[in-house]
């Protein structure tokens, strides 16, 4: 696969849509491109967070660890951005992702992240946006829940 | 040393010298027949008026008895000669002359010769002196000289010595005698113009050497300032960290600046009045004529003097100048290397030096201490009054584990000095098995002691040599020498001798094995693993033999096991799944995880033309790239490339990161290879310039595809390169076969490390925990094949560099402990030796030297007081003094120093 194709993986990614193609391609250049086995771990719950990954082409699990024991919360396919919230805010891995099939990415390290947000700031206010919505989301799921809740008893 | 310069050449080579005055006195009388041979020539054989006819003679080779008319009233002749004709006597006159210049050019040659031999003897002695002056110098000394200054010293400072030795005596007697010559001649001709002369020359003898003695002094000062410069310069290079972390380097320039100043300005008085004494010298030698002609003149026309007279008086005057101004430029060469020699010696006569007697080579194993250590009111005072120890007496079995504690200005470190005798006390003593340790001789404190200091040095050898310094003391036996070599060898002792020097042969065999527990060869290895595990270095050493390279000549066994340990790498990584981890070098086709220069070379360059961008103006290359088609390829790959790098990177800034770290092109170089893509892009192919092409064809070699992913080698390329490959390597067969060792999937690489030898292609990128998993891999497989102990043998040759600056602290602190434990001290000395270490490590590392130094003793000034719980005794101080001793029972309890000591941690 060229990079090329990977430009075009990136365009997929809502997080990328609005950024120059010209952009992408020189963070697909300057990223690697890591294959992992199925059943290998990207990161650990827990662990310290040095990179961000683009899933370019297989799946994966998405895992807690529990008082029971491990579980699957979610699966995570094509085009996702995942890990981004550990480089952003130096807190550890909130999740273990494991590759479920042959999982290609794309490795962002914190420090291309970051040079490639101070470079081109349209790009920050895109990750802004994309945050936003999920804290918008995450707030509305909440007050389901809560809603749920407090129906139940 | 002798303090003065000629004391000193007269003591080592007065034998010499009255040698070559001989000569030199034997050659005048040859010297002074060629001067006068030229006159009888013409005056005796080309003047017609002696010979009558053409068949008159007159005699050749008649020796008359000088001044035999005087004394006995009649010519005495001694030989009759042989009479001959003009023409023949011409001929016997010029072929006399011939050699009389024979004679003489040899004559001139030998003595040359000889005073050169001299004067290098005498500079081989002076610099052998004081190296050995160096070597026994006391370590706290040695701290404080600036290393640069001592060497300049010694290389540079003395070298003028040698070339004036030759002629501090024989030109003062040779040019004397003829100043005195011609002197007697003015005096014969008419005494008081020779008086006149000679007080001329008496004013010069009396006026010019007061004139010098400024320009002395700033000889003196040009040469400390030199020296501090020299100082100062290796400063820059030292201290390259803390100046340009610091941004002081304008400060640094001022500063040398400063210095050169000062040395332009000494230097510039320097030119001033040495020419100003020239002019004067000069002026005074013509006086002398100026009085001649004036005064001769006078009184030749009142008629009180002979015209005749006269001319001869100016004709000997004319040989008075020439050596009289010789001898003065003698005089001041002698001052020049006398301050020299000064200043230098005066450096080297340092307080407290080690008696040479102590350092005497001494042959055979010497006694084991037994006993007590038993140190009586010891005290250190330093150059500044200041009480380092004050009255510190202690005493214990030479066989226990003592531990010194105490803060940094408690002066355990000073206590850890004296005890290995490296640092003598200001009064008291410390007595071994009853002997004074300083009366003890080196061979016994050197070798049944062992210290380890904080910082310690390594020298830039193999770590397997570095282990094994500690046990150079003697020379076991000299290197063997053939029936060549062996007079050659017997003429350099000689030489040594001659000189000063010690006769013992650095090449020779040197290593006391023995005293390492060594008594046989296949003990080494194991021996040397052992003590590398004890300081935990183990691991450091395997791995700097698996980047290293087998030497196939002596270890084919090593190459044969890591072919077999290639090809079981590749079944475990088949069985374990992960054979896409690493792509194997093969010939018949490309690997996408190379550069497009190793797809091309295939091999590893033994010749350094070979390696790096080097090898892209090799011409082989380029005629097999051209051959293979492959031109156009590497052409349009170049444009590739410098298109998308001016894509990807206009309009970033030219310091930002990525330039260094993912840009085929600098950032300088951008616009550059922006013009030449558009230029490339407008016109066809063929209307291409040479410039542009060629700047274009050198950026693909670096290029990985599995790395960058521009796409750019495709199958048809593949084919090409893959033709070029085979084209090269031909080539090189034929031309340069030494030149590349050839990836062969059957044959050991003897130019590549092992690691490469064991993977035999490259890491395939993009693979996660591709490195992490191939390195487990390997160990495991090398362990189970039994190779780790040859792999640590090839790690053992590893060179540390120039003071250890290919390892880390802490592997240089580990590779001295070792040198120290290897040669099995009586009792091993510590002075806060894991200091640099983190306190895990010297956890684990204190227990293990005990164990390594078993039943022998230890004294550990340590710089965590905590870690005294292992040690028998403690010793714990406070401003030079003992506060406490006892066991850490009996003083970790609350109240005691060490329990606050360790409280404080």
């Amino acid at each position: 696969m060229s990079i090329e194709q990977e430009v075009e993986a990136l365009k997929n990614i809502p997080l990328f849509t609005n950024i120059e193609p010209s952009r992408l391609k020189l963070m697909a250049f300057a990223s690697e491109r890591l294959i992992f086995k199925a059943g290998q771990e990207l990161f650990h719950q827990g662990d310290a967070g040095d990179a961000a990954y683009i899933f370019i082409d297989g799946d994966a699990d998405v895992i807690v660890d529990t008082d029971d024991g491990p579980l699957v919360v979610a699966n995570f396919g094509k085009n996702e951005f995942v890990g981004e919230i550990a480089i952003l805010c130096d807190v550890p891995r909130t999740a273990t992702i494991k590759a479920k099939s042959e999982l290609t990415t794309l490795k962002i390290t914190k420090e291309l992240f970051f040079n490639m947000v101070m470079d081109f700031p349209e790009m920050g206010v895109e990750v802004m946006r994309v945050l936003a919505h999920r804290i918008d989301k995450t707030t509305s799921q909440l007050t389901e829940a809560r809603n749920a809740i407090s129906e139940k008893s | 040393m002798e303090p003065q310069l000629f004391k000193y050449i007269w003591k080592h080579s007065k034998k010499d010298q009255v040698r070559i005055l001989f000569l030199v006195l034997a050659s005048m009388p040859f010297y002074f027949l060629s001067l006068d041979l030229p006159k009888s020539i013409i005056n005796k054989a080309v003047n017609s008026e002696n010979f009558a006819g053409f068949n008159s003679t007159l005699p050749f080779m008649r020796f008359e008895l000088p001044f035999g008319e005087e004394i006995f009233g009649r010519t005495v002749i001694l030989f009759e000669g042989f009479d001959l004709s003009q023409l023949v006597l011409l001929l016997a006159l010029c072929l006399s002359f011939l050699s009389l210049v024979l004679v003489n050019g040899v004559f001139k040659f030998v003595i040359n010769t000889l005073k050169g031999r001299l004067g290098e003897r005498m500079l081989r002695r002076l610099r052998y002196e004081l190296a050995d002056r160096i070597l026994r110098f006391p370590v706290l000394h040695s701290r404080r000289i600036k290393q640069a200054e001592i060497a300049t010293m010694i290389k540079d400072e003395v070298e003028p010595l040698g070339g004036f030795i030759g002629d501090s005596i024989v030109t003062p007697f040779f040019l004397g005698g003829q100043a005195l010559t011609a002197m007697i001649f003015i005096m014969v001709q008419s005494f008081w113009l020779g008086l006149v002369a000679m007080s001329i020359v008496l004013v010069q003898a009396f006026v010019i050497p007061r004139l010098r003695k400024r320009i002395l002094t700033l000889g003196r000062q040009r040469q400390v300032t030199a020296r501090a410069l020299a100082g100062r310069v290796s400063e820059l290079v030292g201290g390259a960290v803390e100046i340009q972390a610091h941004d002081t380097s304008n400060y640094e320039r001022a500063e040398i600046s400063h210095r050169l100043g000062k040395i332009f300005k000494i230097r510039y008085e320097i030119y001033q009045r040495k020419f100003f004494v020239k002019f004067l010298n000069n002026l005074l030698a013509q006086i002398t004529p100026f009085i001649f002609y004036l005064g001769g003149g006078y009184l030749v026309i009142t008629g009180q003097f002979e015209i005749g007279t006269l001319v001869a008086v100016l004709a000997a005057y004319k040989d008075l100048p020439p050596p009289v101004k010789d001898l003065i430029n003698w005089d001041q060469q002698r001052n020049d290397v006398q301050i020299k020699y000064e200043q230098v010696v005066e450096q080297f006569q340092p307080m407290g030096m080690i008696d040479p007697d102590k350092q005497v080579l001494e042959e055979g194993n010497n006694e084991v201490l037994k006993g007590d250590v038993v140190a009586s009111s010891l005290t250190l005072i330093d150059e500044s009054e200041n009480k380092l120890l004050d009255g510190v007496s202690f005493s214990f079995g030479v066989n226990q584990r003592v531990a010194v504690v105490g803060n940094a200005s408690s002066g355990k470190e000073y206590l850890g000095l004296l005890l290995a005798n490296l640092v003598k006390s200001t009064s008291g003593s410390v007595k071994i098995s009853n002997k004074s340790l300083e009366q003890l001789p080196s061979a016994i404190t050197g070798r049944r002691l062992s210290y380890v200091g904080q910082d310690a040095y390594l020298f830039p050898l193999s770590v397997m040599d570095n282990l094994f310094y500690g046990l150079r003391n003697w020379m076991v036996n000299d290197s063997p020498h053939d029936t060549a070599t062996k007079d050659e060898a017997l003429r350099d002792r000689q030489e040594a001798a001659r000189t000063g020097n010690t006769i013992l042969n650095p090449m020779g065999e040197w290593v006391d094995y023995k005293s390492a527990g060594i008594d046989d060869p296949v003990q080494l290895v194991p021996r040397v693993t052992d003590v590398l595990r004890n300081v935990d270095l183990e691991e450091d050493v395997y791995r700097f033999g698996l980047s290293g390279i087998v030497d196939i000549e002596s270890r084919p066994d090593i190459a044969e096991s890591i072919l077999g340990a290639r090809e079981a790498l590749k079944e475990h990584l088949k069985s374990i799944g992960a054979e896409d981890l690493v792509n194997a070098f093969d010939p018949e086709s490309y690997n996408k995880n190379a550069t497009l220069r190793e797809n091309l070379l295939f091999g590893t360059p033994r010749n350094s033309d070979y390696a790096g961008d080097n090898l892209l103006a090799m011409p082989i290359l380029r005629e097999a790239v051209a051959e293979a088609e492959l031109r156009d390829s590497i052409y349009n790959m170049g444009l590739s490339i410098a298109r998308t790098m001016v894509e990807l990177f206009t309009g970033l800034p030219p310091t930002h990161p990525f330039f260094e770290q993912f840009s085929f092109i600098s950032a300088d170089d951008l616009p550059e290879f922006d013009m030449i893509v558009k230029r490339a892009d407008k016109s066809s192919f063929s209307d291409i310039s040479i410039s542009d092409r060629e700047a274009l064809m050198h950026l693909p070699f670096d290029y990985v595809e599995a790395r960058h992913r521009l796409g750019l080698v495709t199958e048809e390329v593949e084919v090409k390169i893959l033709t070029a490959r085979k084209l090269l390597a031909e080539k090189l067969e034929e031309r340069d076969p030494e030149a590349v060792e050839f990836y062969d999937p059957e044959r050991f690489n003897s130019a590549a490390s092992i690691q490469d030898n064991i993977l035999f292609g490259r890491l395939a990128y993009g693979r996660a925990e591709a490195g992490e998993t191939i390195g487990h891999v390997m160990t495991e497989l090398l362990d189970d094949l039994g190779l780790r102990s040859d792999v640590i043998e090839v790690g053992l040759s590893y060179n540390v560099g120039v003071g250890g600056n290919r390892l880390s602290a802490v592997q240089r602190q580990k590779l001295a402990l070792g040198r120290a434990l290897i040669k099995k001290p009586d009792l091993l000395i510590l002075n806060e030796a894991a200091a640099v270490m983190d306190s895990q490590s010297q956890n684990k590392l204190v227990p293990s030297i005990m164990e390594a130094q078993g039943e022998q003793g230890i004294v550990w000034t340590l710089q965590r007081a905590e870690l005294s719980r292992h040690f028998q005794y403690i010793i714990v101080m406070q401003n030079g003094r003992i506060v406490e001793s006892g066991t850490y029972n009996e003083l970790n309890v609350e109240g005691k120093v060490l329990k606050s000591l360790i409280a404080a941690e």
